[in-house]
């Protein structure tokens, strides 16, 4: 066996005085071989991030490490100047982020962000030398039409090709060490699986080492040759990928992966045969164009899907697809350019705004990050009572259904005092629920609900929303890219593409026997297929 | 880009216009009279109905905006009734000293204000960051005239450094044009200074907390070029918006500077037409910075295309 690129013995960082607890990370011990992925598992707060950027030597100074030694290639960069430390990264340790739309500066050409990282580390290489580098590089991550593309912004890129940017730029010196932190999270699930591909094919190639930070058991499963799993800065986990993902020890770990959805929907609830409560047909919605011309796009088109009352309907499809889009036209938030959305027998498509106000109440809408979709300036209970006040509920009635409904989503009354920031986001996302149904709606769109939320969390919501609709009766309109979500909650589902429905049916069908190619391609490229998708509803173990 | 110029270039003319009306009226509705002050304290009503008569005053306000237009459009922007001079003339003489300063107060505030700035986010909390937002302050609050003149009282009375007023054309040499105008200089940039420095820290702080600079830094590059190529850079278009403004509120802030430092400039010129009701003199003057406004959005507007490929118009 090689010797490690990466040695992390008993790190210890402290937080600063009056946090949580009074280290970010301790005992941390971890280590990475050359042509080894090594994925670092865990939830938020569970100090994987912190472990890698104090690999980097990047902490915000706050946070200080205390313990213990970081050894790249034998070299400790703890205690390593700050001098040396930037001789080191970029060249023999490097970074891919999460978010590459953000990670690249937005006002330099790619192509020279690429050199940059080749000028503070090669000075010999000549202008010609240099950029025939940064050619070779962009083609290396298989970036189309490497000359063309070297001259573009980043905001001139997809996400999947700002990420193999940001891949070329850590490879430019050949590092012994990478350090990728959730690189796919930000990606739609085919970008994200080419990337994956991507970085397994790199990886055979170069002989770096992969530390691979990462919340997706999915993606642990595609990708990793080890795992280490952290939670609230301790290890708690280490093994092959095989063990760890087969054979779980820790009750923690078990949990993790058995809060991963499964593909495989459960058996289809039955649906009371009503008459459908939201309709829409051949609904249109065109962006741009006007009085002034120009270009336009067409985010939906002639797109007809029919909601039940008590039924879940999923509409799953990737970024740009239009998914977020209908259901902002069906809230009425944008007005559909055609097309006819019925909420039982009205028409409420090409009502104009003003007549809106009796419908509003009837269509609730639950959003992504509960971060920031309560105002924060208000409390809590402010948030939930001002809905059904504005709609002439008086404040003792409406404060009166603010308590119950807190204990609905299973949280003590007493919050509705406090603000959003003093929650957590699986509370915050439960308060945000709370003042949905607060208006007692026929209908509730959950837009990416669950999507930021951790996967413990995220199957805690999930059961909550099931619950309540179950209680309630509700019809629910279910925005995901995340088909293992879908599966597990939607009794139907519709798949979209390019603002076009591709499939549609019960979930049961569509999962089961997806006839669409877009579909069976999508579920290809889920990350971890076919390897949690074990009996539906297995019950917990452990 | 070019339709985008052609554009904005033309919208320029309603703007003028608006600009030429509102000052013509603003002037007729004003109390004074300009004819009672050329002809004196001992004139009787029928000399000043004569002075009148001859400048055309007595005409219905309407004929004299029409004629007033005309002459405009053939680029004549009239004559004074003070001392007989076309407005042209007198804007051409005058123009030179106040661009002068002007010029000289951007660059150098610019020079001192983004470097301070940067610095003081890049250490931010630390004294030197202390030491910026306490100046800030200080030039905020410190009126124009009370700095200038202890400029002149310590810089050229005390320490005779330098000439106390007056301006020398920079035809007459480079070095007696810059050394009469160090002190209106330093007493103009002051404020702008502070003002430029307190938005290049904001802006720069808020950039260094991007995720591109982490990036960089983790791609190794050197502080120098962190703050430069990829905070400042990023940071760089609410600070030419604020020097924008900085330069368009500087041709008004001329005046007061060019009346403690004696220099012959527009803002004089100004202030002696308004004292004189020299309504020719007045309404050219202000249809001239009107046209520098406008001008200098343009040119803000630009500066953005070119820091920011993601401004497109």
């Amino acid at each position: 066996m090689s010797a490690p690129v990466l040695d992390i013995r008993n790190l210890a960082v402290a937080l600063p005085r009056g946090g949580e607890r009074p280290n970010a990370v301790e005992g941390i011990n971890i280590t990475v071989r050359p042509r080894e992925i090594v994925c670092v598992v865990g939830e938020s707060g569970s100090g994987k991030s912190v472990t890698a950027f104090t690999t980097m030597g990047l902490l915000p100074p706050v946070l200080k490490p205390v313990a213990g030694e970081i050894l790249l290639q034998g070299e400790d960069t703890l205690t390593a100047s700050k001098a040396r430390l930037r001789e080191l990264r970029g060249s023999r340790m490097a970074m891919i982020f999460q978010e590459p739309m953000t990670a690249l500066n937005p006002v330099m050409p790619v192509g020279d962000q690429i050199a940059e990282a080749l000028d503070w580390h090669d000075t010999k290489l000549s202008r010609a030398e240099r950029s025939a580098r940064v050619l070779a590089l962009m083609d290396d991550v298989r970036l189309p039409r490497p000359a063309e593309m070297a001259k573009a912004y980043p905001h001139q890129l997809s996400g999947g090709q700002r990420q193999r940017v940001m891949i070329a730029m850590a490879l430019a010196n050949e590092p012994a060490l990478i350090i990728a932190d959730e690189p796919t999270t930000a990606l739609d699930v085919t970008t994200q699986a080419q990337i994956l591909k991507l970085m397994r094919e790199l990886q055979a190639r170069h002989d770096s080492g992969i530390l691979f930070i990462t919340h997706d058991f999915g993606v642990v499963a595609e990708i990793a040759d080890r795992v280490v799993v952290m939670r609230r800065g301790k290890l708690v986990e280490e093994g092959t990928a095989d063990e760890v993902l087969n054979h779980p020890r820790d009750p923690y770990t078990r949990m993790l992966i058995d809060a991963v959805p499964s593909a495989v929907p459960p058996p289809a609830r039955p649906i009371p045969d009503k008459a459908p409560l939201v309709t829409t047909r051949d609904v249109e919605k065109v962006y741009g164009g006007g009085v002034l011309g120009g270009r336009t796009v067409k985010a939906l088109d002639k797109v007809s899907i029919s909601l039940r009352p008590g039924e879940t309907l999923g509409i799953v499809g990737e970024s740009g697809s239009g998914k977020s889009t209908l259901a902002r036209c069906i809230a009425r938030f944008v007005d559909p350019t055609a097309g006819e959305i019925r909420l039982g027998d009205e028409e409420i498509g090409q009502k104009p705004q003003r007549a809106l106000h009796p419908i509003r109440r009837r269509i609730q809408v639950i959003f992504q990050d509960p971060y920031r979709s309560l105002n924060p300036r208000r409390t809590v209970g402010q948030s939930i009572i001002e809905g059904p006040m504005n709609y002439g509920t008086s404040r003792a009635e409406a404060w009166e259904r603010a308590r119950d409904l807190l204990k609905l989503v299973d949280m003590e009354p007493a919050g509705l005092d406090r603000y959003p920031h003093e929650f957590s986001g699986g509370q915050r996302q439960r308060i945000a629920i709370a003042r949905a149904l607060a208006m007692q709606p026929e209908v509730l769109i959950a837009d990416e609900a669950v999507s930021a939320l951790d996967v413990s969390v995220q199957k805690q919501v999930l059961e909550l929303l099931e619950d309540i609709r179950e209680k309630l009766g509700l019809a629910m309109l279910f925005i995901t890219h995340d088909l293992r979500v879908a599966a597990r909650i939607c009794d139907s589902v519709v798949v979209m593409l390019n603002g076009k429905v591709v499939e549609a049916g019960p979930s049961g069908e569509v999962f089961g026997n997806p006839q669409h190619d877009y579909t069976k391609a999508l579920f290809a490229a889920a990350p971890g297929h076919g390897r949690f998708d074990k009996a539906p509803r297995a019950p917990a173990a452990g | 880009m070019g339709r985008f110029l052609a554009g904005r270039i033309l919208a320029t003319i309603p703007v003028l216009v608006v600009v030429a009306t509102v000052v013509f009226l603003l002037l007729r509705l004003a109390p004074g009279d300009p004819a009672a002050i050329l002809a004196g304290d001992a004139a009787s009503p029928e000399q000043i109905a004569a002075i009148r008569a001859r400048l055309g005053l007595d005409e219905p306000p309407l004929t004299q905006f029409l004629e007033w237009i005309g002459r405009l459009l053939r680029g004549d922007l009239g004559t004074s009734i003070i001392s007989n001079q076309p407005v042209t003339k007198l804007i051409g003489e005058r123009i030179e000293p106040t661009l002068a300063l002007a010029t000289t107060t951007i660059l150098f505030a610019i020079a001192v204000a983004v470097p301070l700035g940067v610095v003081a986010a890049w250490r931010h909390g630390s004294w030197i960051d202390r030491a910026v937002m306490a100046f800030s302050v200080i030039g905020f609050s410190i009126p124009i005239f009370v700095l200038g003149y202890l400029l002149i009282f310590g810089f050229a009375m005390e320490l005779r450094w330098l000439p106390v007023q007056g301006y020398t054309s920079i035809r007459e040499g480079f070095l007696p044009f810059i050394t009469r105008l160090v002190l209106p200089t330093l007493t103009l940039s002051v404020i702008y200074i502070a003002l430029i420095a307190r938005i290049t820290r904001a802006s720069v702080l808020e950039t260094l907390g991007e995720d591109y600079v982490r990036t960089a830094r983790a791609k190794g590059v050197g502080e120098r070029s962190v703050l430069s190529r990829h905070a400042l850079r990023n940071a760089a278009v609410p600070i030419v918006s604020v020097i924008g403004i900085g330069i368009a509120l500087l041709i008004s802030g001329v005046v007061v500077t060019e009346s403690v430092f004696n220099l012959p400039g527009l803002g004089r010129l100004t202030v002696d037409a308004v004292l004189a009701r020299d309504y020719p003199v007045i309404q050219g003057v202000t249809l001239l910075f009107a046209f520098l406004y406008v001008l200098i959005n343009l040119g803000i507007d630009v500066a953005y295309t070119l820091l920011d490929p993601r401004i497109r118009y």
